[in-house]
């Protein structure tokens, strides 16, 4: 690898940038081209659960968490995150061994395409390592950056208000 | 009782989890794009700037020079075949005025011409270096210019069919009138009242995308965002003129499609691409394309002209309604007519009179939209229903009760209107209307809020509104599901079904009626839907009829694999088939001795009347029992800047049995939100050359989780006979309350009445100032 590890100059070779990304907790190697968005880069290395709703940061769907804070991976150039730490949907957990989150989710019927629950788990994971007892109006705010045409918020908000409940108690949530 | 009409359930009414509901929240459920397929194309399409311009030449041969390019396709290299994009079963009530690229450009956003390229770059500089020499046409932007004398001609080629009057841009009509007495002999109050709704877009999250390639058998297969996979295969195959059999669509999960899936829009071009280039393409919309190009909801000018008595009694309905179009006319027919075929009914009058237009103009083109002409024709009498009311000198809620339809009654309007054609007759079964609002009131604490706003004083004034709703359950005698089932030796199932879930919950909800059939859980049903080489035909997802018509055709095949079962089992216990019961995975006799579905299906396989225990079955509805709703909205208007605020909202809903209490409420929940920003803020707003000025969420605002008022919905169940165990549907009903419950609230709350939604603070203002 020609660049140094962290968030040192980056240079095109062929036209093509070498950078290393912490994603999900991986040192991930990838090739990208300079104007590439990270949703482009992400989507590329198979991390399908980054959406695509919009073109311009308006939707919520392509959320991330870049060093543990919400980001739009289509505002991103993916040359942004070298050196960082990135979570993607991936990074939760799995059908079989979901995360509490996105079992809480589950449980309350807040799921109904889908499309924007992946970016919705990601931004209440933020806010519940920030402040694991939100209230209602904190909840609605944070999830104000992600759209949903199904739901109405009012079982996400539900779920996320749950997982919340479940994650304070000792046992971290596990059901 | 027979397992058919129990009406204690073990897994249907319950709030099972949503079978896909972790894969999708894990990110790992897979939708159209989320497959990796070597060798994928991007393909774009070139769109016109004109409103109406007629393509004088197309030169791709630069085009066609750009490194990576692989095709470039105009009008000329496609089969030119009139169709219409709207996904409805054959033969569409459309007409068929499209082609898959324009030879006439008929509004900023019409397809002109389609590449494929081995790169995004590439793809758009092709595009950008196709020259098409326009002759710009005059336009027309307003619906009643449109078929004013004079008005230019958007259709005016001679091989488009079934346009009623293309002369003067009409692409659908429909007149119907029952009269008992001289029209408006014996009211004794009439009002007369123009009203006008606005363009709006679904906003699915996903944008419309498709993804065609050669298998290796050389078959066509098609992975799309549709609501109508075996509606694509049909159209598709007709228009590039391939035979049927070398189509596969694959329904993969849908990002959302609120009718706008329901139009084959993508399916023919990106396949007239894989065609031409032999290789795997990929096209997606943009958001701004979605907004532009794909479809929109229909904006409607209503004019109601009704009567009643001093004691309440409705006596006339003159309905007439100017249907905006767009540039060409899917839906055309059914959205105009379901604006009279699902409100005329709701309230009885001696005299009903529907007159229908759809028109074409030089804008976006409407399709199938939650609500389905039902949402504009609500708004429209719901609010005269109060202005009704007001004139009479009675309680509004009071006056709707004596007029409603109920269980028992028919009207004369379902047989002479059904959706593109004849309707049928039918009673109203089941009809918890009267609880909707009593349960309703109670939880709005309507008497309350009414006492509590008699007294008021200052900027901001409170009001309460509103409104009574129906909608259908399917197409009666047109819609035909069908599903499959067979059975494991583990006991679980296959169920696989042409039934399309778009986001619904309708695999849950299918799967939870197969399982309470068979005694198992939801979980053991492994559901497939849909493929069209996999699973049988459905019409697909639309007009409300998934769990009532695909709902119906899965318990069918469920009794039918039941039906084997039991005879295994009899065996088994040695007893009768008739004493048979199937609970807890279990077939369980008179006796009391039960043996696991797993030995039942190990005995099928290996040891006694050896064959596959499977179940299929079709089902066809001969009624489409509507749903009903009360609507209850308070708002706080400012008025010094004409900004409503929704303080309080409840939505109570009659659908039945609600197969999963859970979905069904987000179902009623996302409508009755989608509503509320269709009745405050959505509207999409054109240039004076009928260019669209806000094609993005940014400038388009739908309501986020901050924006979203207090607002609660209540099922009422009721038990419809002709349903899956009692159900009826839910998924559109919602979306037709909130235009008219606000307009009402605002009324009540600063005593101006607004007939041209959205209700934004400049027309709330304007008419306040205009008041005074």
């Amino acid at each position: 690898m020609p660049q140094k590890k962290g968030r040192g100059t980056l240079r095109a070779v062929d036209g093509k940038l070498d950078i290393l990304v912490n994603i999900n907790g991986k040192a991930v190697a990838m090739k990208v081209a300079p104007g590439e968005y990270l949703l482009d880069a992400l989507r590329r290395e198979g991390y399908k659960g980054v959406k695509k709703g919009c073109d311009g940061g308006d939707c919520g769907t392509c959320t991330i968490l870049l060093d543990g804070k919400p980001a739009l991976s289509c505002m991103l150039f993916a040359a942004q995150v070298h050196g960082r730490r990135v979570t993607t949907i991936e990074g939760l957990g799995t059908p079989n061994q979901p995360h509490p989150i996105q079992q809480a989710f589950a449980d309350v019927g807040a799921v109904q395409c889908g499309f924007c629950i992946p970016g919705m788990v990601l931004v209440t994971k933020a806010l519940l390592d920030e402040d694991p007892d939100p209230d209602e109006g904190a909840v609605r705010r944070a999830l104000d950056g992600n759209l949903c045409r199904c739901t109405g918020y009012v079982k996400q908000v539900e779920g996320a208000l749950l997982a919340a409940r479940r994650l304070r108690q000792p046992q971290g949530g596990k059901k | 009782m027979s397992v058919s009409d129990k009406r204690e359930f073990t897994v249907v009414n319950h709030r099972v989890e949503k079978i896909d509901a972790l894969a999708l929240a894990c990110g790992t459920a897979q939708f159209t794009d989320d497959l990796d397929i070597r060798g994928l194309l991007t393909g774009r399409i070139l769109f016109s700037p004109h409103a109406h311009a007629r393509i004088k030449s197309i030169d791709t041969r630069a085009a066609k020079k750009v490194p990576g390019v692989l095709a470039v396709l105009t009008h000329e290299d496609l089969p030119r075949v009139r169709h219409t994009t709207a996904g409805q079963g054959y033969p569409e009530p459309s007409p068929y005025d499209t082609l898959v690229l324009s030879e006439k450009a008929r509004y900023v956003g019409d397809r002109i011409a389609a590449v494929a390229a081995e790169t995004p770059e590439a793809a758009e500089e092709a595009l950008s270096k196709i020259q098409v020499d326009y002759e710009v046409l005059p336009a027309v932007f307003d619906t009643m210019q449109a078929i004013a004398e004079g008005a230019p001609v958007i259709h005016d080629e001679a091989d488009s069919k079934n346009i009623p009057d293309a002369q003067h841009n009409i692409c659908a009509k429909f007149d119907f009138e029952v009269k008992e007495v001289e029209w408006f002999s014996e009211a004794d109050v009439v009002v007369d009242q123009w009203y006008k709704t606005q363009w709006a877009q679904h906003c699915a999250l996903e944008p419309h995308i498709t993804v065609t390639y050669f298998d290796g058998d050389g078959r066509l297969v098609i992975r799309t965002s549709t609501q109508v996979p075996f509606h694509a295969r049909r159209i598709t195959a007709r228009v590039l003129q391939l035979p049927l059999k070398s189509i596969r669509v694959i329904k993969p999960r849908i990002g959302g499609g609120f009718g706008s899936k329901q139009e084959v829009l993508l399916e023919p071009i990106c396949a007239a691409l894989t065609l031409a280039t032999k290789r795997p393409v990929k096209i997606e919309f943009s958001r701004k394309e979605t907004f532009v190009s794909s479809r929109t909801r229909h904006p409607f000018v209503l004019r109601l002209k009704t009567g009643a008595k001093k004691d309440g009694t409705i006596t006339d309905a003159h309905m007439e309604v100017y249907c905006d179009n767009g540039a060409y006319g899917a839906h055309s027919l059914t959205v105009m007519m379901c604006s009279g075929s699902h409100t005329l009914p709701m309230y009885q009058a001696k005299n009903s009179r529907f007159i229908g237009r759809s028109v074409y103009t030089n804008l976006p083109v409407g399709g199938a939209y939650r609500g389905f002409g039902a949402t504009q024709g609500f708004f429209a009498w719901e609010s005269q229903m109060d202005m009704m009311a007001e004139k009479l000198g009675l309680d509004p809620i009071e006056f709707r009760k004596k007029n409603y339809i109920r269980s028992g009654e028919s009207s004369p309007v379902f047989k002479a209107m059904g959706e593109g054609r004849e309707g049928i007759e039918q009673k109203i079964g089941s009809c918890g209307m009267d609880e909707c609002i009593s349960r309703g009131l109670a939880a709005f604490r309507w008497e309350e809020k009414k006492k509590r706003n008699a007294k008021q004083a200052g900027v901001k004034r409170r009001g309460v509104g509103c409104a009574c709703l129906m909608q259908g359950s399917g197409i009666p005698e047109v819609d035909m599901a069908a599903a499959f089932l067979k059975m494991n030796e583990d006991g679980s199932f296959n169920l696989h079904m042409g039934a399309t879930d778009l986001g619904t919950g309708s695999d849950t909800v299918l799967a939870q009626i197969a399982a309470e059939v068979l005694g198992v859980t939801a979980k053991d049903m492994i559901v497939l839907s849909s493929d069209t080489d996999l699973t049988p035909f459905d019409v697909g997802a639309y007009a409300s009829s998934t769990t009532f018509i695909s709902g119906n055709a899965v318990k069918k095949a469920a009794l039918h694999a039941r039906e084997q079962i039991l005879k295994i089992a009899a065996k088994i216990l040695d007893e009768k088939p008739e004493d048979i019961d199937l609970k807890d995975g279990k077939a369980v006799g008179k006796s009391g001795r039960s043996c696991a579905l797993s030995e039942v299906a190990n005995t099928a396989f290996y040891y006694h009347d050896q064959h596959q225990i499977m179940g299929v079955a079709s089902h066809i509805a001969q009624s489409s029992p509507p749903p009903f709703a009360a609507h209850f909205a308070e708002v706080a208007v400012d008025t010094e800047t004409g900004q409503v605020e929704i303080l309080d909202y409840v939505s109570t809903v009659d659908c039945g049995t609600a197969i999963n209490p859970a979905l069904a409420e987000g179902q009623n929940d996302g409508a009755v939100l989608n509503g509320l920003s269709y009745a405050l803020t959505e509207e999409m707003r054109f240039s004076p050359s009928g260019a669209m000025l806000n094609a993005s969420f940014r400038n388009y605002k739908i309501f986020s989780a901050a924006d979203a008022p207090p607002f609660k919905t209540i099922l009422i169940p009721t038990y419809e006979a002709d349903g899956p165990f009692g159900a009826k549907s839910v998924s559109e009903i919602g979306i037709n309350g909130p235009q008219p419950a606000i307009a009402n609230a605002i009324y009540d709350a600063v005593g101006v009445r607004l007939f041209n939604p959205p209700f934004t603070p400049e027309k709330v203002l304007a008419a306040i100032r205009a008041k005074k």
